[in-house]
């Protein structure tokens, strides 16, 4: 029901009204949360925030599988609900450039499973005949593109809750404080009362980074402005009925949208500067003109995308009859790395955010979150927009300022997979980063570090390796990429590399409790000796992927986890949130420095540097040792991401550099020099197979389908162990599968290389299929030169998850022939890991055996 | 062939809460935006019709500085004919100043062949509610001046200006040249169509210096009202409304 006065108590308050509060109060109710009261500080149901002005098309296709995933899932609910007509869209082209990124759109739209076709400039105009085909050279048409009606569509949701007795609606209440005791929020003060609340969650779009400081947390997001008219009455829409019936189109190189909404056409922007504001100084609902998402409109701003506009539409747009109706500078969220803010806040337990969410989503993460909130996860991996991601630096008003406003005009941009930001560098850097500098590091961002992906002093390594370094002549495909690499990867098998891992997240468990701790979160057998190193899966209790990484168990009381920088936070979460009594969690990411030794000289490089006995025998794989390298003291860790014999090497932060001068000069000797982390990160791992976080590990997939079950599942619980109990012996439905490029001329003659997101289809090109109902496409794509193929993962159907089976991958909307080489976690390179067993002799000739 | 000046102000546009600046002497247009008032949008509207049917021109004008611009386009965007800036801190301008501003500005154009055949105004700022800036210009440039005009038609080198009142409507004769404020209600301005706002970004704006020596504005400050107390009366839900509703609807007259 919707009341006038604040209950004294609930088990979960949503702040906010907007689409995704009110589909997370429908799906709370739906999972069976029966105390669920909803507040908005405006009056319902359009409470003033971005929904109220959105322009409510939905897109289906994003490169993100994620979103892709969360966007579907809410159409799938807005058709239920009877809000959404379908009107088709196309994403139009002025240039080739924009053409080949819609035919990289058809590849996401393939492997994501959205019907969708490459129009010609004839074709957009049959479907919308107000388009000047001379302006266009080329479209990417979606049928199943649609509006929505979204305060409709949070009525009917808040209502369905309300009907059920779940929730308890009160409008026209304002946050005034929160209440936080032992890290937990308690209660929330508004200006109708206090109300407690073991759980809060924080749905208030542009005004969120405002109500979780009133707690001491963060959400990392801005309101900018996205610039939006409404003309109109437009005579060639006269006479058509109800709210649509064109195409909506997105003029994707003049980053605008034109959209029918009755007889009158709307333009919306992101072309425009970035126009950032704060949420503390968004107007008042009674200071607001419209509403305090539509800020005035600021018509030099727009006034060049208006030009572009005629361009497009001309007769159309350009009728003197056609008046601007309606225009506004319209607030909306904005993230540093442009995905929705979910999750539990790392700061303040029992305070979720959910945030940063577009119409087109709104749904599906309310449902997610709702599923999250209730069983500690959800059906829809959230990995990319868990608020955890963030680290302290990322969630300062300066970096997001930064971030939002180079990322603002990509919106519609062409964005390369691996592009980097610009803004906000250099930030966190490696003790050694002055030393990589000189040795002409190129470096790539990640989490704030500095991480030189290659190096250019090592071009000579060009001329050493020839043609074995697999050049690119397309420039897509060698964008932020380096033939170096691939140089210094057989550099590294030959000789050996050093590699900079300083960017590990790196956390102790310590205390009685530890290794109960581990044992309960790990999947590997935790309980081994002092001086190992296991590595392990982390799985959730559904058996999905939260991680893997690898644990040393430094005293009986005391273990160490090292995982990835980009997922340190996350991991980081997982571990703290499942502490029992009795054990603690320490980060001391800031406080080592990492570098890699590894390759067949590895030996002989540290050898020289230490009187400690480092011999394969002497010093096994998976331990780890306390050894002296000259005055420093460093903890060695005996184990491979890039399949070779050698050691993790971890010291103090100080000593970094200290430890990397060393072993740079003593590399020099034996032709062991940098490497970058464009090796370790792709060409290294995928000519071993090891699967990476986020791209082949996630929620969704299982040990099974990723072939890193073990024969023996420990008797210890830990969370997941019901889950892969029950998935032993079971079919996987799918089967992660490494496949080699059997050729890579495209139709111009040219050679191309994969970059990851294609899909995996027949020879034929017909689409597959696999038991949980998902197309295959490329989780990972590198090339492996020490097996002079490019070699792409896939998830495959089982019955082509056979070695030998003959594929096709589809890059820019061409078949290149691929074969199944893999369908396990056997590696295509020395499959008997003699390499990293320190056994060169035994490899044959010409790979890199001593 | 009707020539016709039109002069603007930038003003807070004064739709929702009224936000005074933090010295508390203007009105703050941070969160609603500029404008100009409705009665310089009916000016402009009158304006265009006159020029348009005579084949002559509307020029419009503002005294302010570059940010008043703003409102010298959106009057290009909707039919103006060219842009006139008075170069000024508009807030040290008093109306007797604006009034002298404006007239040394016309005489100005006088001089360089541009003359005027009539000079509307907004009835009043919206902002400041002076009500004193035509009159005083009617003055100064020794024109017939009508306030609150409503609609405004020319004929053979006269003006016939319709302004309503609480009783009727009053016409009124006058021979051009002529001055006269505009109180909205009358004519329905328009919204800019596209085309109009192409050609508004690329009208030149004409800057002229203000040549009056200011004597300022005399004003001290700006004190808001609180809001007055919420009337609103629930009468009821669904339709146990009605009956009440209806006794409302014939309390007010709205219905016998």
């Amino acid at each position: 029901m919707s009341r006038s006065t604040l209950p004294d108590r609930c088990d979960v308050l949503v702040i906010g009204a907007g689409i995704v509060g009110n589909a997370l109060v429908h799906h709370l109710a739906l999972l069976g949360w029966h105390d669920i009261v909803q507040i908005d500080k405006g009056p319902l149901p359009n409470p003033g925030g971005s929904t109220g002005h959105a322009s409510n098309f939905v897109f289906p296709v994003d490169h993100s599988r994620e979103i892709t995933d969360l966007t579907l899932d809410s159409v799938r609910q807005y058709r239920e609900m009877g809000v959404f007509t379908e009107s088709g869209g196309i994403e139009v082209a002025r240039t080739q450039e924009r053409m080949e990124e819609l035919r990289r759109r058809m590849s996401s739209a393939t492997a994501w499973g959205v019907e969708s076709r490459l129009v010609t400039p004839e074709e957009i105009v049959e479907m919308v005949p107000f388009v000047d085909p001379d302006v266009v050279v080329g479209g990417f048409y979606t049928p199943s593109v649609g509006v929505v009606d979204s305060l409709r569509a949070g009525t009917i949701m808040r209502e369905r809750a309300q009907e059920s007795g779940a929730l308890t609606t009160v409008p026209n209440v304002e946050v005034t404080g929160m209440t936080v005791t032992e890290g937990r929020v308690r209660a929330v003060q508004t200006d109708k009362g206090s109300i407690e609340a073991p759980v809060v969650v924080i749905a208030c779009g542009v005004w969120s980074p405002r109500l979780a400081r009133m707690a001491g947390a963060h959400i990392p997001l801005t309101p900018a402005v996205h610039q939006m008219i409404s003309v109109g009455p437009c005579a060639p829409l006269a006479g058509t009925e109800g709210e649509i019936s064109f195409p909506i189109i997105r003029d994707m190189d003049t980053f605008c949208y034109e959209r029918q909404h009755g007889s009158d056409m709307e333009v919306g922007s992101y072309a425009h500067r970035p126009i950032l504001h704060e949420p503390e100084e968004i107007p008042s609902i009674a200071q607001a003109k419209l509403s305090p998402t539509e800020m005035p409109f600021t018509e030099d701003d727009f006034d060049p995308q208006l030009e572009q506009a005629l361009e497009i539409m001309p007769e159309l747009l350009g009728d003197e009859r056609a008046e601007i109706r309606y225009a506004i500078n319209g607030l909306l969220s904005l993230t540093p790395d442009g995905a929705p803010v979910l999750g539990e806040t790392p700061e303040v337990g029992g305070l979720w955010s959910c945030a940063a969410v577009w119409i087109k989503e709104g749904p599906g993460v309310g449902r997610a979150m709702a599923e999250w909130m209730t069983h500690g996860r959800s059906e829809i991996d959230l990995g990319a927009s868990d608020i955890a991601r963030f680290y302290p630096h990322q969630r300062t008003r300066a970096h997001i300022r930064a971030r939002t406003s180079e990322g603002f005009n990509k919106t519609y941009g062409i964005v390369h997979p691996a592009e980097q930001w610009q803004s906000s560098r250099p930030l966190r850097l490696s003790p050694m980063h002055a030393a990589q500098r000189e040795l002409g590091a190129v470096f790539h961002e990640a989490v704030g570090w500095e991480r030189p992906q290659w190096y250019e002093t090592n071009a000579g390594l060009l001329e050493e390796f020839g043609e074995a370094v697999m050049h690119r002549e397309n420039e897509w495909d060698a964008r932020w990429w380096s033939p170096i690499i691939n140089a210094e990867h057989l550099a590294m098998r030959a000789r050996g590399g050093i590699v900079d891992l300083t960017a590990f997240a790196i956390f102790d468990v310590v205390g009685p409790q530890a290794l109960a701790a581990i044992q309960r979160i790990v999947v590997a057998q935790a309980d081994v000796r002092v001086g190992r190193v296991i590595y392990t899966p982390v799985l959730d209790e559904a058996g999905g992927f939260r991680s893997d990484l690898t644990v040393m168990r430094l005293a009986h009381d005391h273990f160490r986890v090292v995982t990835g920088g980009a997922h340190g936070m996350v991991d980081k979460k997982w571990f703290a949130d499942h502490l029992p009594d009795g054990a603690r969690l320490v980060d001391l990411t800031s406080a080592i420095s990492t570098v890699g030794l590894w390759g067949p000289r590895a030996g002989d490089v540290l050898g020289a540097l230490t009187d400690d006995d480092i011999s394969p025998e002497s010093f096994a794989f998976a331990t780890w040792r306390l050894i002296e390298v000259g005055e420093l003291s460093v903890l060695a860790s005996r184990i491979s991401y890039v399949g070779e014999f050698g050691w993790e090497l971890y010291v103090p932060m100080e000593t970094g550099a200290a430890l990397w001068d060393r072993l740079i000069e003593a590399g020099r000797e034996h032709g062991v020099g940098p490497v970058g982390i464009g090796v370790y990160t792709a060409t290294g791992r995928i000519e071993k197979g090891y699967r990476a976080y986020g791209a082949e590990l996630d929620a969704e997939r299982s040990l099974f389908e990723t072939g890193m079950s073990r024969p023996r599942i420990k008797d210890a619980d830990f969370i997941g162990r019901q889950a892969v109990l029950e998935q032993q012996g079971v079919a996987p439905r799918a089967v992660l599968c490494a496949l080699t490029v059997d050729d890579h001329t495209c139709a111009d003659g040219s050679r191309r290389y994969m970059l990851g997101g294609e899909p995996i289809l027949t020879r034929e090109g017909q689409l597959l299929t696999d038991g949980h109902g998902h197309h295959p496409y490329v989780t990972s794509a590198a090339s492996a030169p020490s097996l002079g193929t490019h070699v792409l993962m896939a998830f495959l159907p089982p019955a082509q998850a056979v070695p030998g089976t003959e594929l096709a991958v589809s890059y820019m909307e061409q078949l290149f022939p691929v074969t199944v080489a893999r369908a396990d976690a056997t590696p295509l390179l020395d499959p008997d890991n003699l390499r990293v067993k320190g056994r060169y002799a035994e490899l044959g000739p010409g790979t890199g055996g001593a | 062939m009707t020539d016709v000046l039109v002069c603007v102000k930038r003003v807070p546009d004064a739709s929702g809460e009224v936000v005074l600046n933090e010295a508390g002497d203007a009105v703050d247009g941070r969160y609603a935006g500029y404008t100009m008032s409705e009665h310089e949008e009916c000016a402009v509207a009158i304006a265009v019709e006159i020029a348009g049917e005579s084949g002559g021109e509307v020029t419009v004008l503002s005294l302010g500085q570059e940010d008043c611009v703003e409102q010298l386009r959106a009057a290009v965007a909707v039919g103006a004919h060219a842009a006139v800036r008075i170069d000024a801190q508009a807030d040290g301008f008093g109306p007797g100043d604006v009034a002298a501003a404006i007239a040394s500005a016309v005489r100005e154009k006088e001089a360089g062949g541009t003359s005027y055949d009539l000079v509307l105004l907004g009835n009043d700022a919206a902002d400041t509610g002076d009500h004193q800036v035509g009159i005083r210009l009617a003055h100064l440039l020794a024109r017939p001046v009508v306030a609150g005009a409503q609609t405004i038609t020319v004929a053979e080198g006269r003006a016939e200006v319709r302004a309503g009142t609480a009783t009727g409507t009053v016409v009124y004769e006058l021979p051009l040249p002529a001055v006269a404020t505009v109180l909205e209600g009358g004519v329905q301005p328009r919204y800019p169509a596209i085309t109009g706002r192409m050609r508004a970004r690329k009208t030149p704006i004409e800057v002229l210096a203000p040549g009056v020596e200011p004597r300022g504005n005399g004003r001290l400050g700006l004190r808001v009202l609180p809001p007055p107390e919420s009337q609103v009366e629930v009468l009821g839900h669904g339709t146990g409304a009605a009956v009440r509703l209806a006794q409302v609807l014939r309390e007010l007259g709205v219905v016998r």
